[in-house]
């Protein structure tokens, strides 16, 4: 059986692709970058994940570009006013964020793969997709309504458990937020309650795609460092350009070549 | 789409610009209103949400046709969840100048897949009644050259790089639009209105096309006042309703 490093390597050699709807104008053949995404529920450490794995990258010759929801130059204040309203209803939010990602697809992620970036993304299409069946829509519906996305070469979902989603919203920032708490839908009596019933419904949505979305799982209950080194060997697994190691790479490359000719 | 299973009803008009639709819904729904029903008007692009994203988004040509197509969806959902939606369960009639029929023929025209932007909007109330304006391209096009200064940048379609002659463009693109309607036009069901003919016979038969369709439910299940009755003069159903009030008593 294939190893899961040779998997990995695989993967991230293919040409990147769309999932169902590819956009006009992109030739995939010509987006030399790497694509990867961190995936996880509220609160479970993704940005601090993110920034490290930048810093390394970069010392290690990577231009690296990243992105996250709600961030896009059209539509990032749009939905932070949106936000601030009372009347934010489910599909009109994950439309929201469907075009917020398109914009930041189409006008950032493509470019800075097309220029050989490694793209790092804080939350991907399977966020906007998890909290739409979350709050009860259509799972079709959102999959193919985001089937424009491009399949990223590695998606590592930190995976945690709702209590320990609690215990660090309760202890790190000391108040549960609105919409982390599904507090729209009204899960619970309180915020407390209709977080913990949200965010399993959540996780459950995540998880069910982990499998036919290829997620690679890390345990996020781990401390901060060693969530960090796994993902760095999982990351480095994915065969780059290596800043030094241009003939080196043509090497392997001929050597894996040989057994079929 | 989903069917309307509520009391209240849904009325909608399509077609190019310069169709004149929007003269005859605005027609349409003032007769109604007069007629004593709860009448609710929803134009196509005006949520308060989406609104200043639009605008950001068309003001620095920042729109592929992707991020067109999507913001309209998501302007038009916002409508419907908050808006049309909830008049629509308590028993209005909603009118809509321009309805997901837009986007179908609009969004296909700029070249998105026509089973992704219908899957898009199949969130979306189906329609009771569905009114596309025909015209033929010429007759719209001189109404809008006629009518107004200049045509905006994305209704010609200008980000499509069709033609740098904004009147070719919009030639082109519209073409493309009229296409798809005609396409679309026995599978959705719509009532075609001959958009050539006097504004008056144009109302005149929509309003028999209302009666004729919703004759039923416009008696019993839409919301409106007492003070009016179908044939027009007032006061008739009120005084039926307190000699049934008192038959009662």
């Amino acid at each position: 059986m294939e190893s899961r490093e040779s998997r990995e390597s695989r993967q991230s050699q293919t040409p990147l692709q769309f999932y169902s709807e590819p956009l006009p104008g992109v030739d995939c053949s010509e987006l030399r970058g790497k694509l990867i995404v961190i995936e996880g529920p509220d609160a479970v450490g993704r940005s601090t994940q993110i920034r490290q794995l930048r810093q390394w990258l970069e010392q290690e010759g990577h231009a690296v570009l990243d992105s996250g929801m709600a961030r896009s130059a059209l539509a990032g204040k749009g939905i932070q006013e949106a936000k601030k309203g009372n009347t934010l209803g489910t599909i009109t939010m994950t439309l929201f964020y469907t075009t917020d990602f398109a914009d930041r697809l189409e006008n950032e992620i493509i470019p800075a793969l097309r220029a050989g970036f490694v793209v790092l993304i804080d939350r991907y299409i399977f966020s906007i997709m998890a909290r739409a069946i979350a709050r009860g829509e259509d799972r079709k519906w959102i999959e193919q309504v985001a089937g424009f996305a491009l399949v990223p070469h590695a998606v590592y979902y930190l995976k945690a458990r709702v209590k320990d989603l609690v215990s660090r919203v309760v202890l790190g920032r000391g108040a549960f937020d609105y919409w982390e708490s599904g507090m729209d839908v009204r899960f619970g009596e309180d915020k407390f309650q209709s977080f913990v019933r949200y965010q399993r419904r959540l996780i459950q949505a995540l998880d069910s795609m982990a499998v036919p979305y290829g997620f690679t799982i890390v345990d996020a209950m781990q401390p901060a460092d060693a969530i960090f080194s796994e993902l760095q060997r999982h990351i480095a697994a994915l065969s780059f350009e290596k800043v030094n190691g241009a003939a080196a790479r043509r090497g392997r490359r001929a050597a894996r070549r040989k057994p079929e000719s | 789409m989903l069917p309307n299973r509520y009391k209240g009803k849904l009325i909608v008009v399509e077609g190019i610009d310069g169709s004149g639709k929007s003269t005859q819904i605005t027609l349409l729904s003032h007769w109604l209103r007069a007629r004593g029903y709860a009448v609710a008007f929803s134009e196509w692009n005006s949520s308060p949400l989406v609104r200043q994203t639009t605008r950001r988004g068309k003001k620095k040509e920042m729109f592929t046709p992707t991020t067109f197509s999507l913001i309209h969806a998501t302007d038009f959902a916002d409508r419907l969840e908050s808006y049309v939606l909830p008049l629509v369960k308590a028993g209005a009639l909603v009118c809509a100048d321009r309805y997901a029929y837009t986007a179908f023929a609009r969004d296909v025209a700029r070249g998105a897949s026509r089973n992704w932007v219908r899957n898009l909007y199949s969130f979306a109330l189906r329609p009771n009644l569905s009114f596309y304006f025909r015209v033929p391209l010429d007759v719209a096009i001189g109404r809008i050259l006629g009518g107004r200064d200049a045509i905006k940048y994305y209704e010609a379609g200008m980000d499509l790089g069709l033609s740098r002659n904004v009147e070719e463009s919009f030639r082109i693109f519209q073409g493309r639009i009229l296409d798809e309607y005609e396409a679309m036009a026995s599978d959705m069901g719509f009532h075609v209105i001959d958009a050539t003919l006097s504004i008056e016979e144009q109302q005149r038969q929509m309003r028999q096309i209302v009666l004729d369709r919703l004759g039923e439910v416009l008696r019993t299940g839409v919301l409106r006042t007492a003070q009016k009755e179908d044939d027009g003069k007032p006061g008739i159903a009120r005084i039926a309703a307190i000699a049934n009030a008192a038959a009662v008593l």
